[in-house]
């Protein structure tokens, strides 16, 4: 903290989900990223913030891009990374999520980065063991950091989130980053929509404050930023939707249906991108597009958030 | 043997329509006289005369949903240890479901759990055979020689059957062999991965949902093979409004079906799931406060006839884990009475009625004895404090298995003497 303004304790040992955090919260993590930011553009980008302390990733599925961003954001930050994939770990060997947890637990870590398939996996975690939980997403339930990157790459683009109409489309039943990402939005004052077929919608969309939209032409009327999700490959074919061609036709984002939306809207997605199916080639490497500086984002918001947890300040508090 | 005669007791007796201040009169094993004037007939010789003060006296619960981990999963539950928790609970008969390993499909198996239970049971308890071999859903099991070795209903258990065709067969030969089928729907294509009541509670949590309609049509499909075939068909475990409609309905087209439902889902709802609570998984899931409404004057009107406790004992083994791999189910059989006391001392449902649905009915519906104090009947009876205030506590739980619904929970009304054909098998 010595070379960076002093900003406000941030209030929460754990990062679960948006869910619980004020907006004062939000605002406070997406300062502290614009900080992180100028950090990564220098050519010296080591910080000694988190020098000595452990930061244990812990991956039920597989993300190469998520796990390398708190990777990246970790060792900017000086801490020491410790990955543990499901592949090599004993969770293939049958030990439960909780076993694994006490057991990292004892190797007295600072921080815990999970991502896992089953919703609620990192607020289960949190209540066994004594570090800081980072939820790096949790089946369709929350992908917290995500949403912020998303809004720290609105808010540096269009200078505020207030009053923007945010569009976000696709697979918003199956999708935490569309409810993380819907809670934040309604949080900072965006006007929110969701455009799918009914299929990919969850029940009760309408009270889960996001106005919902099947039709393109519709929903994006307006829109100053349009938010693509990836269409997972288990419902392309038949269950959900009946193929991806008609999947694209009528919901994959081109340059035709982007005419819609405002002339300067923001194009972004979380990644990884099917091309041809929730999003031309045309429009994601497009002008509009800002999914790279997503990407950029995603660092600084992690270096963020462990900084906000890790505060030297809290240890004071205790001691 | 011994007589006792309880005297000055709240004598709540459906079979008879009693809720009278009385004497019951125990002796060898059977009631001899229960009611305001029984002492008319005089106290037996020698007897043991218990003055109740006001206390209430009712025939012992008859609990036809029950399930057990002996055999194959005795560290949650045996035969045993489910009786002394049903028991401490007022419980005196219970129906256990065939959903053991081995399967209850087999004359041996009846035979197994009988023996068990005579040696090492204090309540009576009954199996349930399953409707097809291992519960597969293909093959009808030996209902006639189930039936000659013991068995008093016919379930899938936890499953539903699939197969219209194989439902309308077991019915048709369940009818000829005089037996009740008990099934409990939830369509499982419907159900997909779903883990929670379907709607907004569920979306936020990113749960996969269950909608009411995944039990309400495989029972309705019931419900008109029960019409074409004359067979008695039992709803186990209804929890919607919906459900209770098409029962309604089926009542009053004259066709024979009753239907059960869990004391969970008459005192909880959709909402206590809170932050991923797994002792709050159950199957069907806890739906939504409408439903529970719906519930409750289901019941109090009758179309629901019975309730159960659908006692189903979950290790943490199967139980601390993320919600949507953690299995369904909570225990019951100590907390059974007590929860339903609540829709008494909230003026819902009259105790007449209550204790109809959790005791009278019950034995009726399956043939079983007890349910009544009717001179000449079983003394399984239980002496309870209606008003009396408890708080349930994980250390003070009898059963192996802890995953109770109602952990922390502040209860009116606790059972002080548990009567099984005249032996005392708990006392507070």
């Amino acid at each position: 903290m010595t070379d960076a303004p002093a900003f406000p304790l941030f209030p929460h040992r754990h990062l679960l989900g948006i869910k619980g955090l004020s907006p004062a919260d939000i605002e406070l993590l997406l300062d502290r990223a614009d900080a992180a930011v100028a950090i990564s553009r220098q050519s010296e980008k080591k910080r000694n913030t988190l020098r000595g302390r452990t930061q244990i990733n812990l991956f039920y599925e597989a993300s190469t891009r998520t796990q390398s961003s708190f990777e990246l954001a970790g060792k900017r930050l000086g801490a020491d990374v410790m990955n543990m994939s499901v592949a090599s770990s004993s969770a293939k060997k049958g030990e439960t999520l909780l076993d694994t947890a006490i057991t990292l637990n004892a190797m007295r870590p600072d921080i815990l980065v999970i991502r896992h398939s089953a919703a609620g996996a990192a607020a289960l975690l949190a209540q066994k063991v004594t570090c800081s939980v980072v939820n790096a997403g949790d089946g369709a339930h929350e992908h917290p950091t995500q949403a912020l990157l998303d809004a720290l790459t609105i808010r540096r683009e269009k200078g505020r989130i207030g009053g923007l109409v945010v569009a976000i489309c696709g697979d918003v039943l199956h999708s935490r980053v569309a409810r993380s990402n819907i809670i934040l939005l309604n949080a900072l004052g965006a006007r929110v929509r969701v455009i799918a077929p009914s299929t990919l919608l969850p029940s009760g969309i309408e009270r889960m404050g996001a106005e919902s939209f099947t039709s393109m032409a519709e929903g994006l009327k307006g829109a100053d930023v349009v938010m693509m999700l990836r269409l997972q490959r288990e419902r392309m074919a038949g269950s959900f939707v009946p193929s991806t061609r008609e999947y694209f036709r009528f919901f994959g984002l081109d340059a035709e249906k982007l005419k819609a939306a405002k002339e300067d809207a923001l194009v972004m997605h979380p990644g990884p991108m099917n091309r041809g199916i929730e999003i031309a080639s045309e429009v994601a490497d497009g002008p509009r597009s800002v999914i790279q500086e997503q990407v950029e984002m995603g660092v600084a918001v992690r270096m963020a958030v462990m900084e906000a947890l890790l505060d030297p300040r809290r240890n004071e508090d205790a001691a | 043997m011994s007589a006792t005669v309880f005297q000055n007791a709240r004598i709540v007796d459906p079979s008879r329509a009693i809720d009278e201040i009385g004497t019951v009169i125990v002796e060898n094993g059977t009631i001899r006289a229960a009611g305001g004037n029984a002492l008319g007939q005089g106290v037996p010789d020698g007897a043991t005369v218990v003055d109740c003060a006001g206390k209430a006296i009712l025939p012992g619960l008859v609990d036809a949903r029950v399930f057990v981990g002996e055999p194959g999963a005795e560290h949650r539950e045996t035969i045993a240890s489910a009786s002394h928790a049903a028991a401490a609970g007022g419980i005196t008969s219970f129906i256990m479901m065939p959903d053991t390993a081995p399967v209850i499909d087999d004359v041996a198996l009846v035979e197994f759990v009988l023996r068990t239970a005579r040696e090492t049971a204090c309540v009576n308890i009954y199996p349930a055979a399953a409707i097809t071999k291992g519960l597969q859903g293909d093959e009808l099991s030996e209902f006639g020689l189930l039936r000659a070795a013991g068995a008093v209903a016919l379930t899938q258990g936890r499953r539903t059957l699939a197969s219209a065709l194989t439902m309308r067969r077991a019915l048709t030969y369940a009818r000829d062999m005089g037996l009740v089928v008990a099934h409990a729907t939830q369509d499982p294509d419907l159900t997909s991965r779903g883990v929670m009541n379907e709607g907004l509670l569920a979306s936020w949590l990113g749960l996969p949902g269950i909608p009411r309609e995944a039990e309400a049509i495989p029972l309705q499909r019931d419900l008109m093979l029960a019409r074409l075939t004359g067979a008695r068909y039992h709803a186990a475990e209804i929890s919607t409004a919906m459900s209770a409609e098409a029962v309604r309905r089926a009542k009053e087209e004259g066709i024979q079906v009753t239907a059960g439902i869990s004391i969970n889902h008459l005192c909880l709802n959709e909402n206590d799931v809170g932050e991923y609570r797994t002792f709050f998984r159950l199957s069907p899931p806890l739906r939504a406060e409408e439903d529970r409404l719906a519930m409750v004057e289901a019941l109090k009107e009758g179309t629901v006839d019975i309730i159960v406790s659908s006692h189903d004992p979950q290790d943490v083994d199967t139980k601390r884990l993320p919600f949507e791999e953690a299995a369904a189910g909570a225990i019951g059989l100590e907390t059974l009475l007590a929860a339903a006391l609540r829709l008494y001392h909230s003026g819902d449902v009259p105790l007449l009625r209550l204790v109809e649905a959790l005791s009278t009915a019950p034995a009726r519906l399956f043939g079983l004895p007890g349910g009544t104090l009717r001179p000449s009947a079983p003394a399984d009876l239980i002496v309870v404090d209606l008003e009396a205030p408890w708080i349930v506590r994980e250390a003070d739980i009898r059963s192996l298995s802890k995953n109770t619904a109602f952990e922390g929970a502040r209860m009116q009304g606790r059972v002080l003497q548990t009567m099984v054909a005249g032996r005392t098998v708990f006392s507070a």
